[in-house]
């Protein structure tokens, strides 16, 4: 099982620099996810974002995520980066880079890990308005991250 | 007695006014007990503690879990990270 790579910075964010972590002269598709920063949620201008990380747990989330894609869809190297601190409106967030040997497994492993990164890994998005702020996903109706996680090894939609 | 502590994230961070607390608890309790027991001393973010899921030592807990001398625990709210 190859660890995956993993960043986290208040740093801007270089997709290249983590694509790079996972390419390999075996590995014909390379898929590269990013997660930027929108404008606005539920028609409500939003001016920028802030997150926070729990690290330690991030390291490990990430590391099951891998291993269980890797047992899903074989070969397969990740590389995982997300920013903590102040993103503006239209900056990366998060860049999550994906090497298969061929591109159906690195479609698929793609859209499972990154649906699975954002319902388990613990990093906290707070969305600031002009009249306020909101911690997302803290007045959801009950998510159980155990019980509600993807199946990685088929695509979740 | 065991002395736990608890990492606190994001909202609990704000309500509370910290970023950890830590708090006395009876041998042989469990995660649910100490829930429990926090949203008793601290009623502020009562409502919070349903929606929420438990770390041990970095790694997602069951509410049975029975809590050992040096667990750090972890608040963590759903981390819904944006609309599909």
């Amino acid at each position: 099982m190859k660890e995956p790579y993993i960043q986290i910075t208040d740093q801007v964010l270089d997709p290249e620099e983590i694509t790079r972590k996972v390419r390999e002269p075996d590995k014909g598709s390379v898929i590269t996810f990013l997660g930027t920063a929108r404008n606005e949620t539920d028609g409500r201008p939003v001016l920028f974002l802030e997150y926070e990380a729990y690290e330690g747990m991030v390291i490990n989330t990430i590391t099951t995520i891998s291993f269980d894609l890797q047992k899903a869809w074989g070969p397969l190297d990740m590389a995982f980066s997300h920013r903590t601190g102040r993103v503006n409106v239209g900056e990366i967030s998060m860049v999550v880079a994906i090497a298969t040997p061929h591109r159906k497994e690195g479609f698929t492993a793609s859209w499972a890990a990154v649906d699975q990164i954002k319902l388990t890994v613990p990093i906290w998005k707070k969305e600031v308005y002009e009249d306020g702020s909101s911690w997302v996903g803290c007045d959801n109706e009950h998510l159980n991250p155990i019980a509600d996680s993807v199946h990685l090894e088929k695509s979740p939609y | 007695m065991l002395s736990i502590k608890v990492r606190l994230f994001a909202l609990y961070r704000e309500r509370l006014k910290t970023s950890e607390l830590t708090l006395m608890v009876r041998a042989g309790s469990t995660v649910r007990d100490f829930v429990d027991q926090l949203a008793q001393e601290h009623p502020n973010i009562g409502p919070l503690l349903e929606h929420t899921a438990i770390a041990v030592n970095e790694v997602y807990a069951e509410n049975s879990q029975i809590l050992t001398k040096g667990d750090e625990l972890a608040l963590l709210p759903p981390v819904s990270g944006g609309s599909i």
